[in-house]
């Protein structure tokens, strides 16, 4: 895709996301007469819950109790740590225009320093600190590298961000794999296991499924107030023209070192999620396929709203799993390329926009009839 | 859901499948995972590995035990992160009663890790040849009917010696395999006299080898080469343009019918190089013959097998017809959390094409190495002659626990 394509989409996308948005920040007020300013707010917040949040909400929160442990585990808990680490991406390429393949580098970092300053099956390099030590250095040494990653690219736009980004992944690729006194070479880090914490064992799939689902609730959360914030703002006006919000006295390229920053934070928590997941981490785990992937997930979910890199994530790993069910051996590859194939092609913005389409649908037909 | 409409569907179909067979089965089918790498830089080794696998129960007609036996695959890339999600899939959606695979090292130390949190199920090998799954850590339930990396090279520095090549460069790959590859070899040619003044580690599917090949003393006799597949074939084209004359010793996996059939003007140079392997196709004990003849009937070149089954085919059908034979041992009784069938497969003499394998105390299997030779043929073609055979190799390489090292870059050092 050209540079030209890569901005038009965005822009597209930023446009129907201004007009889709249901509370704008200053007119979310509800005029309760006699109310407090903070009752207001109260009631506001109220007013935006629907019937279909409190359902994903029960569903999300009541899985594991009749799911297998295995769909606990490896679809449920597999989908959360894997959409948080998209949803930063998204958080880039949706509001600030910014796609960064080096996404999963930085996750990779915050889970490469997990086992290095924690315990791992590589005593002489691990210096087996606390976990809560050794997750808190992770996701610092994260951010620090997810800002530099920023602040390296963010002088480029479209199809030369993408490249600056998949060199800088493709760099930390090569670097996990070729040394061999910090990252331990081709073999990475085996046995980097979730702790045990008054006596919950988080390498059991019901409580590393609410541990996942506590961290990807907090990001999703996260994401939508700071979209509302003056920063979020701010960043979607730089996307939709950087020379005006320039001209009107916005630090156009601190604004975007901070989306970085910010998106680090989501990577490296997800990248500690994935790490524990899987118990191990190795090259591979930064490799370009998973660069790819994950630009894979946040396309199949969709870019215009914080839920769909989770809804990508739930499909891609159901499709791993499962379509070597459907279909013979090594033809496998094929169904979950047609997927993919199908949804970018029927619906530019993923599953989200198919949902939004159906809606939309719904809602001309119903006001015809009337 | 997606995932359990998935689910049912491939399991009624399975089942029709096991139904509509043979007769009624008394008892419900047995169901054994397979997983090889489909997918990945191995993915032609694991399908002939899958045919392996497949070959050792159309043997036995689809039963073992008096039970109907249903093969469940699942295919990873040589990741073993992905390998572990396959088995987990396998084992907890699917639940399998047995389990055969991973195909790759580093797979085999995480499966075999993953194994523990699962121990009413019974884990056996696939093709995985890292040292570390068995001698580090072993896991109760996880057993190996093949011998790995360093077993395959026992009675290679001798051959060596025995050529006339005291001094030698270690020219391999960066990672497990070659570790323990380069061990074996090692452990037997430096206390036997050998010198090894230099080490080249090289990184996995890599391009470029002149700056190793810069680096080859002018005082070594012979170049040890521990590459596999493209790998192999870059390195001998470019010492060949750089004029290099140096006679060569293989690993396991470097001297394949791939590189004898290299067409480069060093081609004749091949003759007379020397290699380890559990596999040599011109072995010819009438077990092999009939393995090799069953292989090509069932999988002839047409329908995509290869001319001669390759280590991987051997490898997992070993491992698959362990985990039949070990069936028929208990009746198909997998009560009590398959702890008599464990109990039988530890103590089970298996026959394979390749001679008896036994198995330590970690459920490692003692078995049989091959030293082979390429020799040319009255056409002209090269193929590999078997030089000595060597067997009960078991994975301490003969030596005291205390002595053995695990291999590593550094481990064992006889500049």
């Amino acid at each position: 895709m050209s540079a030209a394509q890569w901005r038009h989409a965005m822009n597209a996308g930023a446009g129907r996301l201004a007009m889709g948005r249901r509370v704008p920040a200053p007119a979310a007020t509800v005029r309760v007469p006699g109310a407090t300013p903070a009752e207001r707010r109260y009631l506001s917040l109220l007013a935006h819950i629907k019937a279909r949040h409190v359902v994903v909400l029960l569903f999300v929160l009541t899985y594991p109790m009749f799911a297998t442990p295995f769909l606990t585990y490896q679809i449920g808990a597999q989908s959360l740590a894997l959409g948080l680490i998209v949803l930063s991406l998204t958080f880039l390429g949706g509001s600030g225009g910014m796609i960064s393949l080096a996404q999963m580098s930085v996750a990779g970092v915050a889970g490469y320093m997990l086992a290095i300053f924690g315990s791992s099956g590589e005593p002489a390099i691990s210096f087996g600190w606390p976990w809560w030590v050794a997750a808190t250095i992770a996701v610092v040494i994260a951010i620090a590298a997810g800002t530099a990653v920023g602040w390296l690219s963010v002088r480029t736009e479209g199809i030369y961000t993408i490249m600056i980004t998949l060199a800088v992944g493709v760099a930390f690729y090569h670097l996990c794999l070729q040394n061999y006194s910090i990252f331990n070479g081709f073999q990475g880090f085996q046995r980097v296991y979730a702790p045990t914490i008054l006596g919950i064992n988080f390498r059991d799939p019901m409580p590393f499924y609410y541990l996942a689902l506590g961290c990807a609730l907090g990001g999703y959360f996260l994401v939508k107030y700071v979209l509302r914030s003056p920063f979020g703002i701010a960043l979607e006006g730089i996307r939709n023209n950087a020379r005006r919000m320039n001209a009107l006295g916005f630090a156009v390229t601190a604004h975007r070192v901070a989306a970085y920053a910010f998106a680090a934070l989501l990577a490296a928590i997800g990248g500690l999620l994935f790490t524990w997941y899987n118990g191990l981490i190795t090259p591979n785990s930064v490799g370009t396929s998973w660069l790819i992937n994950v630009l894979i997930i946040a396309i199949l979910g969709g870019l215009r709203h914080p839920i769909g890199p989770f809804i990508g994530a739930i499909v891609f790993v159901l499709l791993q799993n499962f379509a070597i069910d459907l279909i013979d051996r090594e033809r496998f590859n094929l169904v979950i390329g047609g997927v993919f194939l199908a949804i970018v092609l029927f619906s530019p913005d993923g599953l989200i926009g198919i949902w939004a389409t159906v809606k939309s649908k719904l809602i001309t037909q119903r006001g015809g009839k009337s | 859901m997606n995932g359990r409409k998935a689910l049912v569907g491939a399991l009624s179909i399975a089942v029709a499948g096991a139904l509509s067979g043979a007769a009624f089965a008394q008892q419900p089918p047995i169901k054994i995972g397979l997983l090889a790498t489909l997918e990945g830089p191995f993915a032609a080794g694991g399908a002939d590995g899958m045919r392996g696998a497949e070959l050792a129960l159309k043997q036995k007609n689809g039963m073992a035990g008096g039970r109907q036996i249903v093969i469940i695959k699942a295919s990873s890339d040589a990741k073993p992160d992905v390998a572990v999600n396959a088995t987990r899939k396998l084992v907890e959606q699917d639940k399998v009663d047995i389990m055969v695979g991973p195909l790759s090292g580093g797979e085999g130390i995480a499966v075999k890790e993953y194994s523990k949190t699962q121990p009413t199920i019974t884990f056996i090998n696939g093709s995985s040849g890292a040292q570390a799954t068995t001698l580090v850590d072993p896991s109760p339930n996880f057993f190996r009917f093949n011998t790995e990396g360093a077993q395959w090279m026992v009675g290679l520095g001798k051959a060596t010696l025995a050529k006339g090549y005291k001094r030698a460069m270690v020219i391999a790959e960066d990672y497990a395999f070659p570790y323990s590859q380069v061990q074996g070899f090692m452990s037997e040619y430096c206390r036997l006299g050998g010198k090894v003044p230099v080490k080249a580690w090289v990184p996995l599917g890599g391009k470029d080898y002149s700056s190793v090949i810069a680096r080859i003393p002018k005082d070594v006799d012979a170049l040890v080469v521990v590459l596999g597949g493209a790998d192999a074939v870059n390195f001998l084209n470019q010492y060949e343009a750089a004029g290099g004359d140096k006679p060569l010793v293989g690993g396991s996996i470097t001297v394949s019918q791939d590189i004898l059939n290299y067409k480069g003007k060093r081609r004749d140079s091949l003759v007379g190089t020397i290699a380890g392997a559990p596999i040599a196709d011109a072995y010819d004990a009438p077990e092999f013959k009939a393995f090799v003849a069953d292989y090509q009937k069932n999988y002839p070149v047409s329908a995509g097998g290869y001319p001669s089954p390759s280590l991987f085919a051997l490898v997992y059908y070993i491992n698959m017809k362990a985990a039949l034979d070990g069936l028929d041992a208990v009746n198909g009784d997998l009560s009590g959390g398959q702890a008599k069938y464990r109990e039988a497969l530890a103590k089970m003499t298996l026959k394979t094409p390749v001679g008896d394998v036994k198995l330590d105390g970690n459920r490692q299997a003692i078995g049989t190495t091959f030293i082979t030779e390429v020799v040319k043929d009255a056409q002209g073609n090269l193929f590999n002659k078997v030089l000595s055979k060597v067997d009960g190799v078991d994975q301490l390489l003969g030596m005291k626990k205390e002595d053995f090292k695990i291999g590593s870059r550094d481990e064992p050092s006889c500049p």
